[in-house]
């Protein structure tokens, strides 16, 4: 657990110190700003059926498509090219440390980065003066059941980045190969799961339970449901698995 | 040798790639205490030979050992007792010398005040400790990006230290520096130092192992190496005037003396004239005084070479390379 901690402190020194993650974060938190801006732009015209927040945390994938790719795709491919990796394996470290301490960095700041957005609706209601505005936008439901499928689904999402930037030794080539997984993970499936509801529905059902939409709806309607948190986490476990099988296997 | 204790112990390292070996039963030890040079052509598997030691790559079959301990059951335990400088230097351009340094010593387990002092002493010993210590490592140069490899690898006093091309792309001012870091030290741990640059290697280690095609063909000191590879002497003569009489003498004197090449008249009028000769007794004396009888011919200088560690690398790599006609 020690040289887990010494290389967990030293990515994200590395994460902190570059500049491409100052970039990533104001470009999420300029766009995820402008959509919920949007948001109560709408709500200001016309009532909504549901509450802000709720309508915000379904935009979830729009980030997730660059931010992810851009959090993970340098961790394992650069330290391949450059050589650093061979370095780092001749000392008592193992690849599940380092795979676990890559993972963990990208992980805390994709978190850290949402959680930057619960300023939005704070600002807005400190600026309103009705009481009952203030509760709908600050639902606490809604609030903690959207991060929780944040905090959650993020698992996964991270640990895709990470295994695709094991897998090679260019940045490009992994942030693609992130882009392209997730977009099958998150749109890929509810695509199919509605193309297979006409002629096989019992399939339907199944994928149904791999929609990240359906377990967003889920999470922000205040229902804590085991199956998703399970389906998150054991697929993490296997992603981040493969991964240090990579990582201990390909020798540069 | 007998004596000391074993620290690196390879036995029949095989080494495949699908079906190319890489290396083939290559089996070797090196005492506590001694520098050792590894040898051989590109792609000869000296590289390959260092990962398996360093317990970086899987070998096919053999055993590879450091302190006693097998690499293959304990990775993590024998990569404590290594200090591995890979080929090229990777180092991560963003970082301070100093903060690189006490990154690694944490993954070395060197713990608290101990620390500090460790890495002080080998900033220290690589001379990093004064205007480099605070200086970010992508800006550094060649040979102090090459010091701060060293310092690294000694960083922690493992008992095994492998140095994989240690100073090439170096100005000889560099390499004469690294050379004296590695001097200091001899006689505490054991130094295995792969090069290219042979001159490099006959001045800085005890022995030397040659490896070529995957398998170790030449192993032992300069001398030994000398004896085996390269039992031939050249005799180099300076000389002005008629030199047909004094020629056909030397030729005479010893049936050693298989062949004569005359170089080219050099700017003051003298020749230069190289024997080689298949024995490696001293014959200087005996050519001498042939030369003392043939007045016609001025001697400026007679000089006796033995073979260059480039000549028994050669001959090795090359005995080898016949060998598998």
């Amino acid at each position: 657990m020690r040289y887990f901690f010494i290389l967990l402190r030293q990515e994200l020194r590395t994460l902190l110190f570059s500049p491409a993650t100052y970039t990533v974060a104001v470009l999420f938190l300029g766009l995820m700003g402008w959509i919920y801006w949007r948001i109560l732009l709408q709500l200001s015209l016309e009532p909504q059926r549901d509450l802000p927040s709720r309508v915000f945390f379904e935009f979830f994938w729009l980030p997730v498509f660059f931010v992810v790719p851009l959090l993970t795709m340098k961790s394992v491919a650069e330290e391949r090219r450059l050589g650093t990796l061979e370095t780092l394996k001749t000392t008592p470290v193992t690849a599940l440390q380092i795979v676990l301490s890559k993972f963990s960095a990208a992980y805390l700041l994709y978190n850290l980065l949402w959680l930057l957005t619960l300023a939005y609706p704070i600002l807005v209601a400190s600026a309103l003066g009705s009481t009952l505005t203030k509760n709908q936008l600050l639902e606490p439901g809604v609030l903690i059941g959207g991060y929780l499928f944040i905090a959650s689904s993020g698992l996964l999402f991270i640990a895709v980045g990470i295994l695709c930037s094991s897998l090679t030794r260019s940045q490009f080539v992994a942030g693609m190969l992130s882009f392209c997984t997730l977009f099958v993970i998150i749109i890929g499936f509810r695509e199919l799961q509605q193309e297979a509801e006409n002629w096989l529905p019992a399939i339907s059902q199944t994928l149904n339970y791999f929609q990240p939409f359906r377990h967003l709806e889920n999470f922000s309607g205040g229902v804590l449901d085991s199956r998703p948190l399970i389906f998150y986490l054991s697929n993490t476990f296997l992603v981040l698995g493969l991964s240090v099988l990579v990582v201990d296997a390909k020798s540069l | 040798m007998s004596g000391s204790c074993l620290n690196i112990e390879a036995g029949k390292l095989t080494k495949q790639y699908g079906k190319v070996a890489a290396i083939r039963d290559v089996s070797f030890t090196v005492s506590s205490g001694e520098i050792v040079g590894f040898l051989g052509p590109n792609g000869s598997g000296k590289s390959t030979t260092l990962r398996i030691l360093c317990g970086l790559i899987p070998a096919s079959s053999g055993v590879a050992k450091i302190c006693g301990i097998p690499v293959a059951s304990h990775p993590e335990e024998i990569k404590s007792r290594i200090g591995y400088m890979t080929e090229n230097n990777p180092l991560p351009a963003d970082m301070r010398v100093i903060e690189y340094l006490d990154f690694r010593s944490r993954l070395k387990g060197i713990r608290g005040k101990d620390r500090k002092r460790k890495i002080e002493e080998v900033m220290a010993l690589c001379e990093l400790n004064r205007t480099h210590r605070r200086q970010i490592i992508g800006t550094l140069s060649k040979g102090y990006r090459q010091r701060v490899g060293i310092a690294d690898a000694i960083l922690g006093e493992p008992e095994v230290i492998i140095m994989d091309e240690p100073t090439i792309g170096l100005d000889p001012h560099q390499v004469l520096a690294i050379r004296e870091l590695i001097d200091t030290l001899r006689g505490n741990m054991s130094v295995v130092i792969s090069s290219h640059i042979l001159a490099e290697v006959e001045l800085s280690c005890d022995r030397i192992i040659i490896i070529n095609k995957g398998r170790i063909v030449a192993d032992g000191n300069a001398d030994q190496l000398r004896n085996e590879f390269a039992n031939s002497a050249k005799y180099i003569l300076s000389v002005t005037g008629d030199l047909t009489g004094l020629l056909a003498s030397i030729k005479e004197l010893d049936s050693c003396f298989h062949d004569f090449i005359q170089k080219e008249i050099r700017k003051d009028g003298s020749r230069e004239v190289v024997f080689e000769s298949s024995s490696m007794e001293d014959l200087s004396g005996r050519m001498m005084r042939i030369i003392s009888r043939h007045p016609e011919a001025r001697v400026r200088s007679l000089v006796r070479s033995e073979s260059s560690l480039e000549d028994i690398f050669l001959a090795a790599t090359k005995r080898s390379w016949d060998e598998t006609l």
